[in-house]
């Protein structure tokens, strides 16, 4: 604004002061028009009053409009706080999805050589990053190892455990893993394929709905921001009608009239949406500590990641399109009604 | 400035506020339109306005047929319009100074020449020294003066009053039909919608006379000649 008054003051003014007057004497038919230059400088001053004003008329009522302010980022928080956790579940779990891997059991007739041979055939399969040998011998030791039933096995006659070979897929996606898990199957001397992915791929579908529970929330609540700022430009709207009215008798455009209301709506809606990324923040910073331990517990160095930078400043702007968009709602309804009269 | 052409004008309900009334108006006069309430004056002057449109006929302003004028001409139309209500129609929220400003804002007027207009309008109408004051903080009288100050800020070719003196004594009445005469004299064409038929009889004006939306007589106010 500071820049604008240089050369407002100059010679602009001497224009703007004769012409409206000389046009309307030489072509009576025109409307007093000022410069082409003069009325977008108007257009934007008027742009940057409206925008000074719905500030200063959210803030007259502060009361009113902290409780509008707060309706919408408790309706924009939940979301969000919810798409925080379900990012970092995602995150946690993208390591998982690694580790999927295939165990394909042999016949117990099988011979180590054999085992290998077809470790070594399989390798050079569609699909298949590596396989892994893990042979009777080897799978005794690490039974004994880790089960504690090491000495009830010396008992028996024979090892019980049959060959193993661990194939590790390049892909984690259902249909190729089932494939893959069918193909092997039918191999000689293969007595069982399990699929160790089974509960990885039970909660990546818990995840996928949890995305979708959220989308769900989001249209619905953004929906509810849209009709709380429709609500309260209607009473706005109500509020200035006789303002309304003498700016419509003295020549306001609709565009006039609208726009302090839009902008209204738009610092409602951004307001909105940032005092949700506190209230995000907030929330975060005190279920961090508990989720750190929770995932400690499940031998994760993961902890709590906090909301992405953009979204510190998405959330607000997209808050603010609602915003913006109510208040259209709003005066697209309302101001249709307010005619002067006499 | 304005020509009525044969102007007729039908309500939604059925009925017939204004049948075939035809008129001029020049650049530079003063009349009067008076008639009993339901009349038409109302109605004439809100197609003057455009907050009518007429059901048949005509209105010209500036030569140019307001039938063409789609909704967005509007507001352009009524800038060249200043528009004065017995009621004032002023806003409280804001200073005299504001409530003069707002045609010029609207209109796109410079900051810096926006003061020297509405100091000049406030001049005209004597009321420079209450610029910084509520509207509300003023007499009845200088309401109405803020108003016609409002209604002239921006030069209008044609000045229109809908019962301008209605809550006025006699005294105030006669100041605010000075200031109408000198806008006349300068080249505004005034109407001023009246039933105040002393005030019409003490000037001796162009009188436009409507009864059931009939214009019956139209010519000087005969025989009441000053007073």
């Amino acid at each position: 604004m500071a820049a604008n008054k240089g050369p407002r003051n100059a010679t602009p003014i001497k224009a703007n002061r004769q012409k409206p007057e000389r046009v309307r004497r030489v072509a009576g038919a025109h409307s007093a028009r000022t410069s082409l230059q003069d009325r977008f400088r108007s257009w934007r001053q008027h742009h940057q009053d409206s925008f000074r004003d719905a500030l200063q008329r959210l803030n007259a009522a502060r009361a009113s409009s902290a409780m509008t302010i707060l309706v919408i980022a408790i309706a924009l928080a939940l979301p969000a706080g919810l798409a925080v956790l379900l990012d970092n579940a995602r995150a946690i779990t993208r390591g998982w999805d690694g580790n999927a891997h295939l165990s394909v059991f042999l016949d117990m007739n099988i011979s180590e050589q054999r085992q290998r041979q077809l470790a070594r055939d399989w390798q050079g399969l569609d699909n298949i990053t590596r396989t892994e040998v893990i042979t009777r011998e080897q799978a005794l030791a690490e039974f004994k190892a880790l089960s504690g039933f090491g000495e009830v096995l010396e008992a028996l006659p024979d090892n019980p455990l049959p060959p193993l070979i661990v194939v590790y897929p390049d892909e984690t996606d259902p249909v190729t893993l089932r494939a893959l898990e069918n193909r092997l199957a039918e191999a000689d001397g293969v007595d069982l394929v399990q699929l160790d992915v089974e509960w990885v791929r039970r909660l990546h579908a818990l995840i996928e709905l949890g995305e979708r529970l959220i989308s769900a929330l989001t249209l619905a609540l953004a929906a509810a921001v849209v009709l709380v700022v429709v609500n309260t430009i209607r009473l706005a709207i109500e509020s200035r009608r006789e303002e309304i009215v003498v700016v419509k008798i003295v020549g306001g455009t609709d565009g006039f009239v609208r726009r302090p209301f839009l902008y209204s709506g738009f610092c409602f809606g951004f307001a909105g949406g940032a005092t949700a990324v506190i209230l995000v923040q907030v929330a975060l910073w005190w279920l961090g500590g508990p989720i750190d331990e929770l995932l400690a517990l499940y031998n994760s160095d993961e902890s709590l990641t906090a909301m992405a930078a953009s979204s510190l400043i998405v959330l607000p702007a997209f808050s603010g399109i609602l915003g913006l968009l109510g208040a259209w709602l709003a005066v697209g309804r309302h101001l249709g009604d307010i005619e002067p009269n006499f | 400035m304005i020509q009525f052409d044969r102007v007729s004008k039908r309500y939604p309900n059925g009925k017939d506020a204004l049948s075939k009334v035809s008129f001029t108006l020049p650049a530079g006069q003063l009349t009067f339109l008076t008639g009993h309430s339901g009349a038409g004056k109302s109605t004439l002057l809100k197609l003057i306005m455009m907050l009518e449109r007429p059901t048949q006929g005509q209105v010209f302003i500036e030569g140019q047929n307001l039938n063409g004028f789609g909704n967005r001409h509007i507001p352009l139309l009524r800038r060249k319009i200043g528009m004065v209500h017995q009621n004032h129609q002023l806003l409280f929220d804001r200073t005299v100074f504001d409530n003069v400003a707002l045609p010029l804002i609207i209109a796109g007027y410079a900051r810096s020449d926006i003061g020297k207009r509405v100091r000049a309008a406030l001049d005209k109408v004597g009321l420079l020294d209450k610029e910084k004051l509520n509207p509300i903080m003023l007499s009845g009288g200088e309401q109405q003066r803020v108003g016609i100050a409002r209604a002239v800020v921006n030069k209008p070719p044609l000045l229109l009053a809908d019962e301008p003196t209605g809550n006025l004594d006699p005294a105030l009445s006669e100041e605010i039909m000075d200031l109408f005469k000198d806008f006349a004299r300068v080249g505004v064409a005034v109407l001023i919608a009246t039933h105040d038929l002393s005030l019409i009889a003490r000037y001796n004006h162009r009188l436009l006379t409507l009864r059931e939306g009939r214009l019956i007589h139209d010519g000087d106010e005969g025989g009441h000649h000053g007073s």
